[in-house]
């Protein structure tokens, strides 16, 4: 189920011939970037914040056994329950068992990515279950039947008359008749269809972007307030979410949240930040007598009135504690932002869905093998021109580009490489470490593609080279090899 | 599944270990990393801050010179917007004469509520936002479920950065509440298109009425 059943060329081919996925591509990166870069430059500590959280990320994880089980005994000590799923298949059945306990015939969800990777909705659905996703984007792509092309903005690819044709199709035996054109519209009728569910849901589901061992508290933050309607109106709360997101305090969940919002959308903060903790209070001395001058705004002797009855958190592992002592550990940092996406140059020209898996650009390229097998995505590291811009974005400092070179460094020991590009690496390997013959070469090769190209300053074709230049020209060289320049300025910079 | 088979937790917490080449640790072993990361440094009045932040995330500010002006203001912004004269209202909310035109009721919100009026725990200047705490008499189901919020804030529960708030709550000895909420204006998204829409699934619009005393 995780192998896509096209290639990844086929998938990129499609795509890039997609005009409307291209123009939806170009306003949405565009925008974010740019939005991003204004909020980096007005927070002189944005840099300080991010080496604390690199510095917070790598000492949880140096202690991650002793974080969870804190974190797990705070949540019990509020009431709520942590079950452990060591792979997708487990935090499947661990939540099929919570609805069948609690009686459940609706699931709401809010936006999690973990539950898209372990294959939730459809586990929930063929069980049965009537599920409903809450975030907007979310819920047009459910209509869809696709999966997200963004972890972020998971419908970027689709135009709003693909979202008024879906709405028009699904809606219409609800009651809603009329084909919308604005944007407005049509957030306005997904707003009326979908308090229905919230009200109706017996289970929400939500994800957690941080959990607190100091208080046992999952974190979500959204713009929306669809992933607190979920969790606040069912009767059963359940979050979905990965062992690498515990945080030690109230204080280092702060440092983080200060990076994800600007990180992600370009916003100083999102505009709902939630901790929930355990289920509803009840109070056991409730009395009923309360006389309505309570001033303060916590400490009444009675019971919630509002919150679900249960908290269950499904903290899912997937390959992430094996993550955890090889050359990958620094993944495990990631807090899903999405700027490695928005400041990629493959991601922006071939959008999400050629990823061909639920986490896509140069953060997806290094997870999906790491979960479904590094023969299982081969070309999702290669996928990449070490441009290194989402190192530079990443706001926990993850060296995206180095440990793409590493996955390919593995695939070349493996043997998963193609053996035409293992033949030139070996030969290319050969000659470069050997200077006297590599510069013999480059004395001969130079001057000799300089001749051929010097007509029209390009070269359209060139021998074992089809690939590269099919589409595209190479520029022709000037005539001397690099070292004769540098020799020729001793080595000062022009 | 067998009984004897270790539990999934069992399993998690072993790999982790290997993977971290070390024996069991338990909650008792860590402690949180010494230092903290930079807030972000402003000048000027927290308010004025607070102010200022708020309505660049679209939410509206009006202030007010005492709770006694409260009723008063609520009615106005109702009558504005329009609205019906029913109110969901904080039964923490207390000490406040509501006009003879609002009705006001208590208790959780339900979906036909258009207007809710709450208290605050506090807000925070930094990146303006409210605070609320879930309890017996501040439902969270009245910042989410109608079109409009109003929030009562006193110019004294406006903090400068988000530690002094955890500063603050750690103070009143009490176990977390089932739900903190930080709101940040009215409800929006920009899902289709990266057009901002306000009004998503939450309220349309967030009040808030700042009592100077």
């Amino acid at each position: 189920m995780h192998a896509p059943t096209t290639t990844f060329a086929a998938r990129v081919a499609v795509a890039i011939h997609d005009q409307r996925l291209q123009a939806a591509l170009d306003r949405a990166s565009g925008g974010f970037v740019a939005k991003r870069a204004a909020l980096v430059d007005a927070l002189p500590e944005f840099e300080a914040l991010r080496e604390r959280a690199r510095t917070v990320k790598e000492h949880v994880l140096s202690n991650l056994d002793g974080y969870l089980l804190r974190y797990e005994a705070e949540v019990v000590r509020q009431g709520g329950h942590v079950h452990w799923a060591a792979t997708d298949a487990e935090a499947r059945q661990i939540i099929l068992d919570i609805c069948k306990a609690a009686g459940a015939k609706t699931v709401t969800k809010g936006k999690s990515m973990v539950s898209e990777e372990i294959g939730l909705n459809d586990a929930l659905e063929a069980a049965g279950y009537q599920v409903v996703e809450t975030d907007l984007g979310e819920y047009i792509i459910q209509l869809a039947k696709e999966p997200p092309s963004h972890i972020i903005v998971p419908a970027v690819h689709k135009t709003r008359a693909q979202v008024a044709d879906l709405f028009e199709e699904h809606h219409r035996p609800l009651g809603y008749t009329r084909h919308l054109t604005e944007v407005s519209e049509m957030v306005n009728e997904a707003r009326q269809v979908l308090r229905g569910h919230y009200f109706k849901a017996d289970v929400g589901i939500t994800g957690g972007n941080f959990l607190v061992a100091e208080t046992g508290s999952s974190v979500i933050v959204t713009n929306e307030g669809n992933g607190d309607l979920t969790q606040t109106l069912a009767r059963v709360h359940i979050v979905t979410t990965g062992i690498e997101r515990v945080v030690p305090t109230l204080d280092d969940v702060t440092t983080f949240l200060r990076l994800l919002a600007r990180s992600a959308t370009g916003q100083e903060t999102e505009t709902y930040t939630t901790f929930s903790t355990g289920p509803r209070r009840v109070n056991a001395e409730q009395s009923g007598e309360h006389s309505g001058e309570h001033s303060s705004e916590h400490g009444s002797e009675h019971s919630d009135v509002d919150g679900p009855q249960e908290y269950h958190v499904v903290l899912v592992d997937n390959g992430r504690s094996k993550m955890l002592g090889g050359a990958f550990r620094e993944m495990l940092r990631c807090i899903r932002c999405g700027a490695c996406l928005n400041h990629c140059p493959v991601y922006t020209s071939i959008g999400g869905h050629a990823y061909g898996w639920v986490y896509p650009g140069p953060m997806g390229s290094v997870l999906t093998p790491l979960i479904n097998g590094i023969d299982n995505a081969y070309d999702l590291p290669n996928a990449c021109t070490l441009n290194g811009r989402c190192q530079t974005v990443c706001p926990v400092k993850i060296p995206l580009p180095g440990l793409l070179r590493e996955l390919r460094r593995q695939q070349f020991e493996t043997g998963l490489t193609p053996w035409p590009i293992r033949t030139a690496l070996q030969a290319w390997a050969w000659v470069a470490q050997r200077p006297a013959l590599y510069h013999a070469l480059m004395r001969i090769g130079i001057p000799l593609l300089s001749l051929v190209g010097r007509k029209q300053g390009v070269l359209h074709a060139l021998p074992l080279a089809g690939g590269w230049t099919d589409t595209r020209d190479l520029p022709a060289p000037q005539g001397g090899t690099f070292q004769q320049a540098w020799k020729a300025q001793n080595g000062a910079r022009s | 599944m067998n009984p004897a088979a270790p539990s999934g937790r069992d399993r998690v917490l072993a790999q982790i270990r290997q993977s971290l080449r070390r024996a069991a640790q338990d909650e008792q072993a860590v402690a949180p990393l010494a230092g903290a990361g930079p807030r972000p440094a402003f000048s000027g009045d927290v308010v004025e801050r607070f102010v200022d932040k708020m309505r660049e995330k679209a939410a509206s500010v009006e202030r007010l010179a005492s709770l006694a002006d409260v009723g008063a203001a609520v009615a106005r912004y109702v009558a504005a917007v329009p609205a019906g004269p029913a109110l969901r209202v904080s039964r923490a909310l207390a000490g406040i004469d509501w006009p003879s035109t609002l009705t006001v009721q208590r208790g959780a919100a339900v979906r036909e509520d258009e207007t809710s009026v709450t208290p605050c725990f506090a807000a925070v200047a930094e990146s303006g936002g409210i605070v609320t705490l879930s309890g017996a008499d501040t439902p969270s189901t009245l910042n989410f479920v109608p079109d409009t919020h109003i929030v009562v804030v006193h110019a004294s529960q406006v903090v400068a950065h988000f530690e002094d708030l955890w500063a603050q709550w750690r103070a009143t000895g009490q176990p977390m509440p089932r739900t903190v909420n930080i709101i940040s204006g009215p409800s929006r998204t920009a899902d289709i298109e990266q057009t901002i829409q306000l009004g998503a699934h939450g309220p349309r619009r967030l009040h808030i009425l700042l009592v100077a005393s």
